[in-house]
């Protein structure tokens, strides 16, 4: 057993499991500050002392840390957190780049401080792709925040009052809308789809009997696994 | 935190048979390039090792349904004790009231009322809402808490050249041992292609080659690569997108901490909205609507045999109920979703997944000899009972000390097949939490066994979202038929989208031509409750459940 504080209240929970487990073995069974359990919602953000003794607060995600004991926890499930709606409408003069920062000009004031990047609990590089959104590099900026769950654990610690998370979505969105080439054999089947190319090759599929469609099955042929793409084809092109 | 060496976190016991795994790590590689591997079974060979060894096909554990529209159905005990349970405290307060007042009075007015806020609850939302009608999502946890955000290995569509939504079709039916509505699946794989197209435009990040071609991998059961992911977040990157896209639009108002408890219908047995419970503390609202669809996801948080779970906190089965108990019938329930690899150790993580990815590129399960024991990427079914069978009928598994079982996910093999850097590419999310755990899935493997994964089967939809009931929708894993028996990787994420879309764009049609409804009652459920008395089913709880029974001393 370790003690650990919340709410002001020391309880004895069992140690070695997760904060969360740990409050709901001492019969605590939250609602706020739950999600996923597995570490990728970020509804159960938390900011930690392991003892008075120390002056490090540290954050994390109650259903990833594990108590210790002594550790004074302040569950986060909700913080305030600036967002804009935009409808990915590019206007005529703009470039996506500049209008993520127009939607999120705060990202300027980033004042380095590094503790975005300490307390995230996905370990990501924020002020890295807070610098990369001001100076326009919205792929960088995507690809630097791809794991980032919302947890708007930074948002709470930042100096600057910049909300990382939603200025990184929006970075990821208009990059993804405007700046990511299209798949074009996606174009090409949608228009084969729409063009009713498949409504026969349906209809005669599904007036087979059960045997001959079991049959059908088996006969898959399975594409190997190292095809290049867009290169392999099966010699049986009746449903293609 | 690096660790000292690559096994210093796993305990002794374990370490001898991570050596064996490393050792043989060289010749299966070998095999693999030489075009050697276990081979995947025949139909017959699949059918006899489910009977034996799969959960579903096991006597103990289920029990008989003995009211309503599916009755006579054996589904898992833990279902059916929640179908047989009476309606929590607040709506037998509410039911006396409607009856003395003819009808219980709105404390909020929608024309589409959508349960659940996952994938599909948000994309029907979203959809309902371009159509001009106004939208509320009532959701039990926040805005996109769900199994969708947690989804790993990413989405099936045929866009590729050697593919196409027939050859789709094909592996759906299969892989569903035929089972499946094939209204619904010709439904599914159709629309594909325009969803996927949706999503890009939306702004979602898919894994592309530089030219934009999407980068497609095989999952259990295809025939074609054809499951297009977002690194190994691919929920998470889709449920980000999705939520973005709603809090962009106007007309939609979320109801967080909210579940619905129970639906309201009219005389004439239209559904016309829902009682809400709010979260803590019970109060009641009393939502009417036009049209209520139904997305409340699936059932993992009853842990059906003792089994851990891969779901999120709220998966409690609750739309079941809901829609039975409103003289819905449901189908396939007795069929769930053990996924092959959950996570055995570390322990803290017990239940949560393992992405088949990590499968599709190479990684292999190895008993504790570090033999391969079963084709990867057989469909999910077959593979849990493989597993099952390695670690109890041939006694090959890997013991943990204190308790518990699992055979190898040889994860370092993918950097092996394919290059240096792999893993941390394909993988980044999971690389980088491991990695802060001490484990370096470069180097060391993971212990796997089967977790409470998906609800095959659920709430019998037509393909445009309605059900049987007028102004009743359902989309996503509350519904049935869509997977038949046995669901295939990277078919959820399709099937929440297409029947997310297709239901919401169906329920705002029926809003629109409809009323609110001056009677709004519990008259369905009057008659429900004279069933149950009537079969001398004795009430002994109420349900829905709503959250799992961990620690509901003091709910915060």
């Amino acid at each position: 057993m370790v003690s650990i504080r919340y709410d002001e209240t020391w309880m004895e929970v069992p140690s070695g499991k997760t904060i969360l487990a740990a409050l709901e073995a001492a019969g605590i069974g939250l609602v706020r500050g739950v999600g996923c359990r597995g570490g990728i919602c970020g509804a159960c953000a938390v900011l930690y002392r392991v003892s008075s003794q120390t002056h490090v607060m540290s954050a994390g995600l109650m259903c990833q840390e594990t108590v210790q004991d002594g550790m004074e926890i302040l569950p986060l499930p909700h913080v305030p957190n600036k967002k804009v709606p935009h409808r990915l409408e590019l206007p005529e003069d703009e470039t996506p780049a500049h209008h993520v920062l127009r939607l999120y000009p705060e990202v300027n004031n980033c004042v380095m401080c590094g503790e975005c990047v300490r307390v995230c609990p996905m370990h990501l590089d924020v002020m890295g792709y807070v610098g990369m959104i001001k100076r326009g590099d919205l792929k960088g900026a995507a690809r630097a925040s791809f794991t980032c769950i919302g947890c708007q654990l930074c948002v709470i610690r930042c100096p600057a009052s910049i909300s990382q998370p939603n200025a990184a979505l929006a970075a990821r969105r208009w990059f993804g809308a405007h700046q990511e080439p299209r798949a074009d054999h996606l174009t090409r089947m949608l228009d084969k789809v729409d063009s009713g190319h498949y409504t026969p090759i349906f209809r005669w599929m599904r007036r087979l009997d059960p045997m001959e469609f079991q049959a059908l099955y088996l006969r898959r042929e399975r594409e190997p696994d190292d095809a290049p793409p867009g290169t392999w084809l099966p010699d049986d092109r009746a449903l293609l | 935190m690096m660790p000292s060496s690559p096994l210093s976190l796993f305990p002794e016991a374990l370490r001898e048979s991570v050596r064996m795994v490393q050792r043989s790590r060289e010749s299966r590689l070998a095999k693999r390039q030489r075009g050697e591997r276990v081979e995947p079974l025949s139909l017959s060979d699949r059918r006899a090792l489910l009977r034996e060894f799969h959960p579903d096909h096991r006597e103990e554990g289920r029990a008989q349904l003995r009211v309503g529209p599916s009755q006579g159905s054996w589904l898992p005990e833990e279902l059916v004790a929640l179908l047989h349970a009476r309606p929590r405290p607040l709506v037998m307060d509410l039911m006396e009231r409607a009856r003395t007042h003819g009808g219980l009075a709105a404390s909020l007015t929608t024309d589409v009322l959508v349960i659940g806020g996952g994938g599909a609850g948000c994309a029907a939302a979203i959809v309902a809402a371009e159509a001009g009608v106004r939208v509320v999502v009532a959701t039990k946890l926040r805005l996109g808490d769900s199994n969708t955000v947690m989804a790993e290995g990413g989405i099936q569509v045929a866009d590729h050249e050697c593919d196409s939504p027939a050859q789709h079709f094909l592996d759906v039916m299969g892989g569903g041992h035929f089972s499946s509505d094939p209204d619904l699946v010709e439904a599914l794989v159709t629309a594909g292609p325009a969803v996927l197209r949706w999503l890009e435009e939306l702004g979602m990040l898919f894994d592309k080659y530089p030219t934009g071609r999407m980068k497609v991998r095989h999952g259990g059961g295809t025939s074609r690569q054809r499951l297009h992911a977002a690194g190994d977040v691919t929920g998470l990157e889709l449920m980000r997108v999705l939520k973005d896209r709603l809090a962009c639009l106007d007309g939609i108002t979320v109801v967080p901490f909210a579940p619905a408890v129970e639906l309201l219908t009219d005389e004439s047995g239209r559904a016309v909205g829902a009682i809400l419970e709010q979260l803590p503390g019970g109060r009641p609202l009393i939502v009417h609507a036009k049209a209520v669809l139904l997305a409340t996801g699936g059932l993992g948080r009853l842990h059906l045999n003792g089994f851990p779970t891969s779901n999120h906190h709220g998966a409690t089965a609750d739309g079941l109920v809901l829609a039975y108990r409103a003289g819905v019938p449901l189908r396939d329930l007795q069929n769930c979703q053990y996924h092959p690899t959950g996570v055995v150790f570390p322990e803290k993580l017990t239940g949560l997944l393992l992405t088949e990815k990590f499968r599709g590129l190479g990684a292999q399960l190895l008993n504790r000899h570090g033999d391969e024991f079963v084709f990867g990427l057989e469909p999910r079914d077959v593979t849990t009972a493989a597993i099952i069978r390695e670690c109890s009928e041939f006694e090959n598994g890997v013991h943990l000390p204190g308790g518990g079982v699992g055979v190898w996910l040889d994860i370092p093999l993918i950097d092996w097949i394919h290059g240096r850097g792999a893993i941390e590419r394909e993988f980044p999310g999971r690389f980088k939490e491991y990695l802060h755990m001490g484990l370096d899935l470069r180097q060391v493997p993971l212990l796997a066994y089967p977790t409470l994964h998906y609800q095959n089967g659920g709430v019998v939809i037509f393909p445009n979202g309605g059900t049987d009931m007028p102004g009743l929708f359902a989309a996503g894993e509350v519904t049935g038929g869509v997977h038949g028996r046995n669901r295939l990787m990277g078919n959820a994420l399709l099937e929440i989208l297409v029947f997310g879309r297709r239901a919401g764009a169906a329920a705002a049609a029926f809003a629109k031509g409809a009323k609110l409804a001056v009677d709004a009652g519990l008259g369905h459920l009057e008659a429900y409750l004279e069933q149950l008395d009537g079969a001398g089913i004795q009430p002994v709880q109420s349900s829905p459940r709503l959250l799992p029974a961990y620690g509901t001393v003091r709910p915060v």
